[in-house]
């Protein structure tokens, strides 16, 4: 179901599904994320959601119970191929996790060169420029420039959130997957991170899951309504959050469920 | 278990349907007030009117207690479709005033001699009033597009009293004060219907989410729900 | 909520502190009473000549544990070459690899070997090394030193990388880092006090085994000159000593059982040092 016709398709999922030994956790689905543009995944708990996002980097791989059907492209590339590795894929799609997880045996300036340094990249000049670039796209520049060899670890929870977001930007991304990114956070540091996805959209696509409906409304430009590893509804995020079209996401939206 | 939100959207539902029940009346009094010369019930929908602006106060302020806790999909367009409701209802109210007052300055002079349909053209904007209001409470789309066809019917009907109240004015100019009166009374009629076809376009917009204002097509079917 | 109820718990949760405090200081006593033994008895012979000379010829007063210092020391290095990078690598792999049934049955290996009796890794050193070579040696009782801490080693590596938490182990994945690297990089550098600890923890263990080194080291009065040689090594040298028939011999071995313990307890300050809270900056 293509959502928009201006804009590029980042990702194209086609009959995607995922399970985890006998658990069918994601059933048979199909959309079109659009590129440069923010996607929000919604749904009540243990609709699949998760489980739907990680396919998009292959890191379901890791449980090694998991198996998927489908085919899912990256700008074109099909990323489960057999010629692919998912390192590579990984690097192209980022992911940034729910309980932010600075390494805490490395600086800052550290963590966010980690994606860099570790892939082989040596050059000291290259690391400098991209380490300001990144902290700088995740709004944390200005609040850590003064000390970038202090631990990861003494920063405050909503600033280890831009770090991670900052470190999964410095290897530079197509796609930025987003695991409930706010949901440890206090408000404020909750609507920086809004806010903050909000600028990034302009160069990064985004794909966001959510249990926040409001969050989802603010930040987002188009929601998939997931149900029980089921895509019920997918559309403008306007449509979904004031006239839905199916029963179901009218029911789940206005609270009577879930 | 009770859920708070939903009794805050009946509560809303039943202010805003006493604001309107308010309104009919006295719309219906001030009509009556007119045609029977009646300026003992034109005081009283003048005074009335202040319960139906303090109707208004309440039903805002309760919209914007329930947009604060964010309603989505049919509960966000319930909201937004009644303070918009209870602005037009005031309206139809502040109208009816202005037709209590006309029918208190007409009782005080001797009656004009001239044959007004005017219980046709209240009647008719009391019907769509009526059956807007009617199509909010059951939610029923088609009844609420079916409203506003009519009031072309209100404005032609308008014109022709305007018509003939102009040409009186001409013919006997001892009466021209008299028919100044009649013709903003029936001008406030028409613009009652109008508030009642606005009630029946938001009643759309709450049942289909499709905005029908202004734009002319005023008839056409719901789109399917699947 | 009545009063005498409440006397009543009060009185118990008084008691219970005292009975645990008391419990608390009953484990400090053995110590106190061993340093104070040690140092009361030994202090007095520790001079230069106790780290400098070899032990004199029987019957003859002074000399030294220079070279069962050595031993020890030398010993220790060819566990550690032995058991720490099997141990290390292994507990690596149990954490980070592997099936569930193939992991439990090394699981269960490992713990019994812990538990087998260190005699008998002597004895099994025995068979193996030091009769082919027709003699004990320094060789034999570092490999046999080596083998005990390799269980030992091997779990607690295996248990500081599963507190790691799995989401440093995700986040670096996630960003396209191989595998491989992430456990080395990543999971290993955040654990690595954890791992130290367990490799010194171990090495102090086996510093002052002494029934595995009867079988396999031999004791000598002189140096060694190369591996294959016996090896003197400060418990075989205690034994040797404390239950000989000279006084002399007596009062070193009371120097040489404080010298040991003053081994171990540098080696668990060594791990207390390492495991304090810094940070470096680097870039």
């Amino acid at each position: 179901m293509a959502a928009n016709e201006n804009n590029s398709v980042a990702l194209n999922v086609k009959n995607l599904s995922v399970f985890f030994g006998k658990n069918h956790a994601v059933k048979n689905v199909s959309l079109d994320i659009s590129a440069c543009a923010v996607t929000a995944i919604i749904g009540p708990s243990g609709c699949g959601k998760s489980t739907f996002l990680r396919a998009l980097n292959r890191m379901h791989e890791l449980n090694p119970e998991a198996r998927m059907e489908g085919e899912i492209k990256l700008f074109g590339d099909d990323i489960y191929s057999r010629n692919v590795e998912p390192v590579v894929v990984r690097r192209r799609v980022g992911m940034v996790f729910q309980k932010s997880n600075p390494f805490p045996t490395m600086s800052i300036n550290e963590n966010v060169t980690v994606g860099l340094r570790l892939n082989g990249v040596r050059d000291k000049k290259i690391l400098i420029e991209r380490t300001e670039q990144s902290l700088r796209m995740a709004a944390l520049w200005d609040e850590v420039k003064d000390r970038l060899g202090a631990p990861a670890i003494s920063l405050s929870g909503g600033q280890q959130q831009r770090l991670c977001i900052a470190r999964a930007l410095a290897v530079q991304p197509e796609v930025l997957l987003m695991d409930e990114p706010a949901s440890a956070l206090d408000p404020l540091a909750t609507s920086k991170i809004e806010e903050l996805i909000l600028q990034l959209k302009k160069e990064y696509t985004i794909v966001i899951v959510t249990h926040n409906m409001q969050q989802a409304a603010r930040v987002s430009d188009f929601t998939a309504f997931f149900y029980i590893g089921e895509l019920v509804e997918f559309d403008a995020t306007t449509k979904i959050f004031t006239s839905p079209s199916k029963k179901q996401t009218e029911d789940y939206v206005t609270g009577r469920f879930g | 278990m009770e859920n708070h939100f939903e009794a805050g959207l009946d509560a809303l539902k039943q202010k805003l349907l006493t604001m309107a029940s308010h309104a009919e009346t006295a719309v219906n009094r001030a009509v009556q007030a007119l045609t029977q010369r009646d300026s003992e019930l034109a005081k009283r929908v003048k005074e009335e009117d202040r319960v139906i602006d303090q109707c208004e106060v309440e039903i805002d302020d309760l919209a914007i207690q329930l947009l604060t806790k964010a309603p989505l999909a049919t509960n966000l367009r319930l909201v937004t479709v009644a303070m918009k409701i209870s602005q037009d209802l005031e309206r139809i109210g502040d109208e009816a005033s202005k037709i209590a007052k006309r029918a208190r300055d007409l009782s005080l002079e001797p009656p004009v001699k001239i044959n007004l349909d005017l219980p046709r053209i209240a009647g008719l904007a009391l019907n769509m009033l009526k059956a807007a209001l009617d199509a909010f409470v059951n939610k029923d789309s088609a009844a609420a597009r079916a409203v506003i066809p009519r009031d072309k019917e209100v404005d032609a009907l308008n014109k022709q009293i305007h018509a003939a109240l102009v040409q009186h004015m001409v013919e006997n100019p001892d009466t021209i004060g008299r028919c100044l009166h009649w013709i903003v009374a029936a001008k406030s009629i028409e613009r009652i219907a109008d508030h009642a076809t606005n009630v029946a376009e938001d009643v759309v917009y709450l049942c289909d989410a499709q905005d029908i204002r202004h734009t002319g097509v005023k008839s056409q079917g719901a789109p399917a729900i699947s | 909520m009545t009063a005498p109820n409440h006397q009543w718990r009060q009185f118990k949760d008084v008691l219970m502190q005292i009975i645990t405090l008391a419990c608390a200081i009953l484990v400090i006593v053995p110590l106190i009473l061993v340093f104070y033994h040690l140092i009361t008895e030994g202090f007095s012979s520790l001079n230069l000549d106790f780290f400098i000379h070899l032990p004199k010829a029987l019957g003859e007063k002074g000399g030294g544990m220079a070279n069962a210092i050595v031993g020890t020391f030398v010993l220790i290095c060819e566990a550690a070459i032995v058991g720490v990078p099997i141990g290390v690598l292994g507990g690596v792999y149990l954490s980070e690899y592997g099936g569930t049934k193939f992991n439990w049955a090394i699981r269960f290996a490992a713990d019994i070997l812990n538990g087998v009796p260190s005699i008998t890794w002597g004895v099994v050193v025995y068979g193996l090394m030091v009769v082919p070579m027709h003699g004990p040696s320094a060789l034999a009782g570092g490999v046999v030193l080596g083998l005990m801490m390799i269980p030992l080693v091997m779990r607690t590596t295996e248990e500081v990388l599963q507190l790691v938490p799995g989401g440093y182990r995700e986040a670096a994945l996630a960003l396209g880092i191989a595998k491989w690297k992430t456990i080395v990089q990543i999971v290993i550098r955040t654990a690595l006090k954890g791992i130290i600890t367990g490799i010194l923890l171990a090495l102090a263990r086996i510093a002052g085994e002494t029934a595995p080194l009867l079988f396999t080291v031999g004791g000598a009065l002189g140096w060694a000159h190369s591996l294959k040689e016996p090896i003197a090594a400060l418990p075989l040298q205690i034994y040797l000593y404390a239950t000989g028939p000279y006084e002399d011999w007596h009062r070193q071995a009371w120097a040489g059982a404080l010298v040991l313990l003053l081994l171990v307890l540098a080696i668990n300050i060594g791990v207390r040092f390492l495991t304090r809270d810094r940070f470096q900056q680097k870039i």
